[in-house]
């Protein structure tokens, strides 16, 4: 085989979160009253633009979890020897990005260095100025058409960038018709004009934008350092498709931990009442004094030791930052579960008394039966909402975490590490922007997009906002 | 009232026994004082005998619960378990891994962290009120629509973020106050000015539009369409009566965090520099002090439970039928 897989644990997990999500989805799909809420969800115009966000961070933080060791060149004959590097689909796909590493900063598309070097002259003299960067605008044999350049590859890119949306949503009109078992045109206009019953309109243009954005970067990348590079001369562009990764296991590998604790607890304390309820109540008031970063850092400088005391549990250094991460995300689980506990408990109190699980009693159903059949059910958009919710804030925890040292590993690449090696160069002469505000742009744009699909969900989700308070708050508006 | 109140502080130690019963747990049980010793002394100087000696100075070489080598209460009080977990009750802290007393350096910080919380949890609560009711006057409306976009774009924007822009703008572009630091009495003003602003700002987003839902709700009852029934200007109806009775949730709310300003904001306190609890804690976070986690942790419980015991007191001011059940 031309490379070896390897599966990291968070790997494993997060694919198996996608696989049942996904089957989450088709089950749903195949109903039509778990298919509402969803359906509501998506026409709204701000979900499906949010999703397309999304969708893109997924996609580049799926790519960044099927890792594998490349084979070593090697003889015909003797065995396969792989490296000792554990790459992912994306780091293959931006080898050029990767390996590309220049001497220390330059701006975004630089053509030389941020900072003066000893550079020795042709005729043996020492000099010091800004030399020429290794890779970064290397193509140019005269650095006067510079600006020319850039403007050319840029035009080229985005026009390509538009010809291929143009495909795209030519491709998405076929269906449109077909729906409605009109003329290929037809379908077009409808979609052209938002009559579609999605709003697909919306995510078109949302398609459109992040193309036009993303195109002309991914096409210069090749040339230029397009985001600039960092103290150690890494291209930022690549760091932050890396942070990406690391954010969406955060904010989603954590809920694997807070579900089944919060649902269960919840519910088991809403239904049995009593001294179940008050065992319960009591855990998780405990939990809930201790201060949320204190007893994370606690639990982080605790895995460090545990770390420390068994350094063979972890051969490679991608397997201990990895394991790291993954300690984080039950961490984060372990002590955010509560506040999905309490909702669920007051939910499940106010079901257990209604008629229809009175009855359930009465025929003598068993406890386990109505707590999967009548009580699970009926709390399951509680569940849904608070786990869309809390996405943003745990990838705005891992910055923060990151900061005070007990986040991910320092050799993980996030947000949070960006971040935390950029802040110092805010107070250079001249000032180092880039990797701040390249780390700035790409969270912005996850925790926004995270934060709108959250209230579209609620807002699809929650019966209350259904059927009570909004109308009649615009009613009393008029 | 009083068997209320009682009975709420009666429920409250449990809690806390709960939470010093899990912190010992959490830091002697999981890693013995001797992987912590050794983490501490660095992996090269390493010998069994440092090892005891760094564990004697700071009294981790007694035994877990049961000391059997001592007579009469002795066996029980002469233990790691009394000695760092017990007396924690009594407010002794002892000593930090650097030998320095804890309970002095938490008696002198509190002043400073106090000197930023109190001013970021006041003109905060009252930025977020007037800026909730702008949204809720002009609900429905684009006005209302573009706030609680502003509020998710603010609430999608990391602290730190907050932070490192402001001290770009202010401290290094226009030069108006000084970059970090902090100094005794009215000198500290201007050191305090920016943290306070940034402290604000970043809870703007979050805070406005959770009031602003508590005024929505609130207006959609009953008792405000029978003043505009009875003829009421809108804005009468706002401020007379929607604002004072969405002040209770408001209100109820806000008290639980008081206690809590103590403990500083981690973040903010150490980007400025401010000499506070919170640059404390992660001081200590950042160099392994277990000792000053410790006390935190028991101390940051102790004031959120006095926060719920507030909250339950101020619900029965405002509240008349939970002081007369």
């Amino acid at each position: 085989m031309p490379f070896l897989p390897v599966l990291l644990r968070t790997d494993m997990l997060l694919w198996l979160l996608v696989g049942t999500i996904a089957g989450y989805g088709f089950y749903c799909a195949a109903r039509p009253h778990l298919a509402a809420p969803w359906k509501r969800v998506f026409r709204s115009p701000a979900a499906m633009v949010t999703a397309v966000v999304l969708a893109a961070f997924l996609i580049v933080g799926l790519a960044d979890s099927l890792h594998f060791r490349p084979r070593l060149p090697a003889e015909p004959g003797t065995p396969a020897a792989y490296a000792v590097k554990v790459l992912s689909v994306l780091d293959l796909a931006v080898t050029h990005l990767r390996e590309r590493v220049e001497k220390t900063y330059s701006a975004p598309f630089a053509t030389r260095l941020y900072s003066r070097q000893q550079v020795e002259l042709p005729d043996g003299r020492v000099a010091r100025e800004f030399p020429r960067l290794l890779y970064g605008g290397a193509h140019l044999q005269d650095e006067a058409g510079h600006g020319a350049d850039v403007a050319r590859r840029v035009g080229a890119a985005a026009l390509g960038a538009a010809l291929a949306w143009l495909a795209i949503a030519g491709l998405a009109a076929v269906p449109v018709a077909r729906a409605r078992k009109r003329r290929y045109g037809e379908g077009w206009r409808a979609l052209w004009r938002g009559e579609t019953e999605l709003p697909w309109r919306a995510a078109l243009a949302t398609l459109l934008v992040l193309m036009l954005g993303l195109v002309p970067l991914f096409a210069l990348s090749g040339n230029y350092h397009v985001l600039g590079t960092d103290k150690v001369g890494l291209d930022v562009f690549y760091l932050s498709l890396k942070s990406i990764r690391t954010s969406l296991i955060i904010g989603m590998l954590t809920t694997l931990v807070m579900l089944p604790l919060g649902v269960l607890a919840g519910i088991a304390a809403g239904y049995f009442r009593g001294w179940v309820d008050d065992g319960i109540q009591y855990i998780y008031t405990t939990l809930n004094s201790i201060p949320a970063v204190l007893l994370i850092a606690a639990a982080v400088l605790l895995m460090q030791v545990y770390i420390d005391a068994h350094p063979d549990l972890y051969p490679t250094a991608e397997q201990r930052a990895d394991l790291r991460l993954l300690f984080l995300c039950i961490i984060l689980g372990l002590t955010s579960w509560t506040g999905l506990a309490r909702l669920l408990r007051g939910e499940s109190l106010k079901l257990s008394r209604l008629e229809y699980i009175q009855a359930a009693h009465a025929f003598g159903v068993s406890d386990a039966r109505i707590l999967g059949r009548h009580i699970l059910p009926n709390v399951a958009h509680i569940v849904i909402i608070a786990l869309v919710m809390d996405f943003s804030g745990l990838v705005l925890a891992e910055a923060v975490l990151s900061y005070v040292g007990v986040g991910v590993d320092p050799s993980t690449t996030s947000f949070g590490t960006m971040i935390n090696s950029a802040r110092l160069e805010m107070a250079r002469e001249p000032m180092v922007w880039w990797s701040l505000a390249s780390a700035f742009v790409f969270m912005f744009a996850l925790v926004l997009a995270a934060n709108l699909f959250a209230d579209a969900v609620r807002d699809g989700f929650d019966p209350r906002v259904r059927v009570g308070a909004l109308p009649e708050v615009k009613g009393a508006a008029a | 009232m009083l068997a209320y109140i009682v009975r709420r502080i009666l429920y409250a130690i449990p809690i806390l026994i709960g939470v010093n019963v899990f912190t010992f747990a959490v830091f002697f049980v999981v890693n013995t004082p001797d992987d912590v010793a050794r983490m501490q002394l660095g992996a090269k100087r390493v010998t069994p005998e440092a090892i005891q000696k760094w564990k004697a100075e700071r009294g981790y070489d007694k035994p877990l619960f049961w000391n059997a080598a001592e007579g009469g209460t002795k066996t029980l009080t002469d233990t790691i378990f009394f000695e760092k977990s017990v007396k924690l009750f009594a407010f002794e802290f002892g000593a930090a891994e650097d030998q320095r007393d804890i309970g002095h350096e938490i008696r002198t910080r509190m002043w400073p962290s106090l000197a930023l919380a109190i001013p970021v949890f006041l003109v905060g609560i009252a930025v977020n009120i007037t800026f909730a009711l702008f949204m809720a006057f002009f609900r429905a409306t684009y006005l209302d629509f573009w706030g609680v976009v502003l509020c998710v774009a603010m609430m999608s924007i990391s602290t730190l973020f907050y932070i490192i822009g402001g001290q770009y703008v202010t401290s290094k572009l226009w030069h108006l106050v000084p970059i970090s630091g902090f100094d005794q009495g009215l000198d500290a003003v201007k050191f305090l000015i920016l943290p306070v602003i940034i402290g604000v700002i970043g809870g703007i987003g979050s805070g406005s539009r959770w009031y602003r839902t508590l005024f929505l709700e609130e207006m959609g009852k009953d008792y405000v369409r029978t003043a505009r029934a009875k003829g009421l200007s809108e804005n009468a109806v706002l401020f007379r009566h929607v604002l004072k009775n969405a002040m209770i949730p408001i209100l109820t709310g806000a008290v639980v965090v008081i206690p809590l300003l103590f403990m500083g904001s981690l973040i903010v306190e150490s980007f400025f520099g401010i000499p506070g609890l919170g640059s404390y804690t992660i001081d200590a976070i950042q160099a392994q002090d277990f000792a000053v986690v410790r006390s935190m942790v028991f101390i940051g419980s102790v004031l959120y439970i006095l926060g719920l015991l507030l909250t339950d007191i101020s619900y029965t001011f405002v509240d008349p039928r939970i002081r007369l059940s």
